[in-house]
């Protein structure tokens, strides 16, 4: 069992636990907090991969592939959380 | 020798992490945890980062370490008070 | 019993986000879900750390703890009060569910120990690695984002362009906060200064080491961020009309100006987003600099949670929120 395997079987829990969260949950703010999580899980599964040993240069594709994932991940959490608040204010003036 | 003064340092700034978690779940109300939190948890880093300094050995590095934990003094100390003031005015006595 | 010990600090870590995980999503009071929630993503961030990805440990830090912690916190402000509780889905519904990402969760498991044990074939990472001194960084993270991908990067800025557009025609912003106290603002007066400073680094030294427009775009929107917290409504933006001009520049800029280098390349006889060798270097920088630029005022308007109010036009919002004096 390396490293590689450890952290991709931990990102795999995560990326189920997330998304489990995401269907059962009630609200929005809820929902969106678990599918970061499950974001962070298919993170770590990808970081996972591109590990290598000490001394052997690491793989910098995963890695990109994982911060462009991340500043999407902030993204969408802002516009999910910007359609919440309208989606409040029109539920309010039913 | 630089290493086992490195080891002492870091262990102990573990024991202070470890005594400011324990007041953390022990202490009964939100200004004794605050307490511990901030003075044991500050404590403990400038230990660890003294214990850290001195393994790697450089004085570029040991700087860098003390203005980490010169920030993160001046952030806890904020938001401290910062919490603490708020539960005040909600009137929480303490 | 050494093999256990060299193992503990992973398995330790390992289980730790497991477990902060499963208390994020299934605690019931949502401000603790948040609070747990930023937690994870610092764990997260050493985690990035332990497994070689500085870049990644950073852009963590700053972007997944720090500014989605502090959007998601300020969204629990929209919440209404809290009225009758939704009830959830009926029980075998759940139990489906649970079945079904179980089994998800062993076909994974199975499927990564399968792969992973085998030896790795050839890897695309090599060949990046290999052709890093003609890349124009020395940073093989930079180099793949902005010169092996770069066409990526330009469709995420786009991303990042399209969420804010979302958001500022959504609504109207959120209502600021009260004025500092004396300690919050002696806390902002040096902080924002050294993390302007902590930016311009980070970007400058992206070339080299870990960082890059990411990482210095989120340091950049913190700043604001903390601004705002201090009841600086303006949040660090430009204001007036020829701010808004200004801020719709910048916000462009990182999307226009990776366009404007690709098609310009594209004038000297090379395809799309070939920079000369030569120029590669200062290209990158340029574009990165944009794009730090937009990613910040991008990440500050998404704070603010919308249209500021000096961006009359037509506003569709039946009712005019009066902001707090």
């Amino acid at each position: 069992m390396s490293l590689t395997l450890l952290y991709a079987l931990t990102g795999t829990a995560l990326f189920l636990l997330g998304l489990r969260a995401t269907l059962l949950h009630a609200g929005l703010l809820a929902r969106v907090v678990a599918l970061n999580v499950s974001g962070a899980g298919v993170f770590l599964i990808l970081v996972a991969i591109a590990y290598r040993e000490a001394g052997q240069p690491v793989d910098p594709i995963p890695q990109a592939l994982v911060l462009t994932g991340l500043v999407v991940a902030v993204s969408a959490t802002a516009l999910a959380l910007a359609l919440h608040r309208r989606l409040i204010k029109e539920q309010a003036h039913e | 020798m630089a290493e086992l003064l490195a080891l002492l340092l870091i262990c102990a700034g573990l024991g202070f992490y470890l005594a400011g978690a324990i007041g953390l779940l022990r202490f009964p109300d939100l200004y004794t945890r605050l307490h511990a939190l901030t003075k044991a948890d500050n404590l403990g880093l400038g230990l660890l980062v003294a214990g850290v300094a001195l393994l790697h050995g450089s004085m570029l590095l040991a700087l860098k370490l003390l203005l980490v934990w010169l920030l993160v003094l001046a952030g806890s100390a904020a938001s401290a008070h910062l919490i603490a003031q708020h539960a005040l005015r909600r009137s929480r006595e303490p | 019993m050494s093999g256990l010990f060299t193992w503990l600090p992973d398995l330790l870590l390992a289980a730790m986000l497991v477990g902060l995980g499963w208390a994020t999503v299934s605690s019931t009071d949502l401000r603790r879900s948040v609070a747990l929630f930023i937690a994870f993503g610092l764990l997260l961030s050493i985690a990035w750390a332990r497994l070689r990805a500085p870049d990644l440990a950073l852009a963590e830090a700053a972007l997944g703890a720090g500014l989605s912690g502090a959007l998601l916190l300020a969204a629990l402000r929209d919440e209404p009060p809290a009225g009758a509780v939704p009830e959830g889905l009926p029980r075998w519904l759940r139990t489906l569910v649970d079945l079904l990402a179980a089994s998800l969760a062993l076909a994974l498991a199975w499927v990564l120990w399968e792969t992973l044990s085998e030896p790795a074939p050839a890897r695309l990472g090599e060949a990046a690695l290999s052709a890093l001194e003609r890349s124009g960084v020395s940073n093989p993270v930079t180099a793949v984002l902005l010169n092996y991908r770069a066409y990526d990067t330009l469709l995420e800025l786009v991303v990042v362009l399209t969420a804010v557009l979302g958001v500022v025609t959504l609504g109207r912003e959120r209502p600021g906060y009260r004025r500092a106290g004396p300690v919050l603002y002696s806390l902002v007066r040096w902080l924002v200064p050294l993390l302007i400073l902590a930016a311009g680094y980070l970007l400058w030294i992206g070339a080299q080491a870990p960082g890059g427009a990411f990482q210095a775009g989120a340091t950049l929107a913190a700043a604001s961020v903390m601004l705002r917290l201090s009841g600086i409504d303006s949040a660090g933006l430009p204001n007036g009309l020829a701010g808004r001009l200004v801020l719709r520049v910048t916000l462009s800029a990182g999307v226009g100006l990776f366009l404007l280098v690709g098609l310009g390349v594209m004038g000297t006889g090379r395809g799309f987003l070939h920079y000369p060798p030569a120029w590669s270097g200062g290209l990158i920088l340029l574009i990165e600099t944009a794009a730090t630029l937009a990613i910040a005022a991008a990440l500050a308007l998404a704070f603010r949670g919308g249209r500021p109010a000096g961006w009359e036009a037509d506003d569709p919002d039946h009712s005019p929120r009066e902001r707090r004096p």
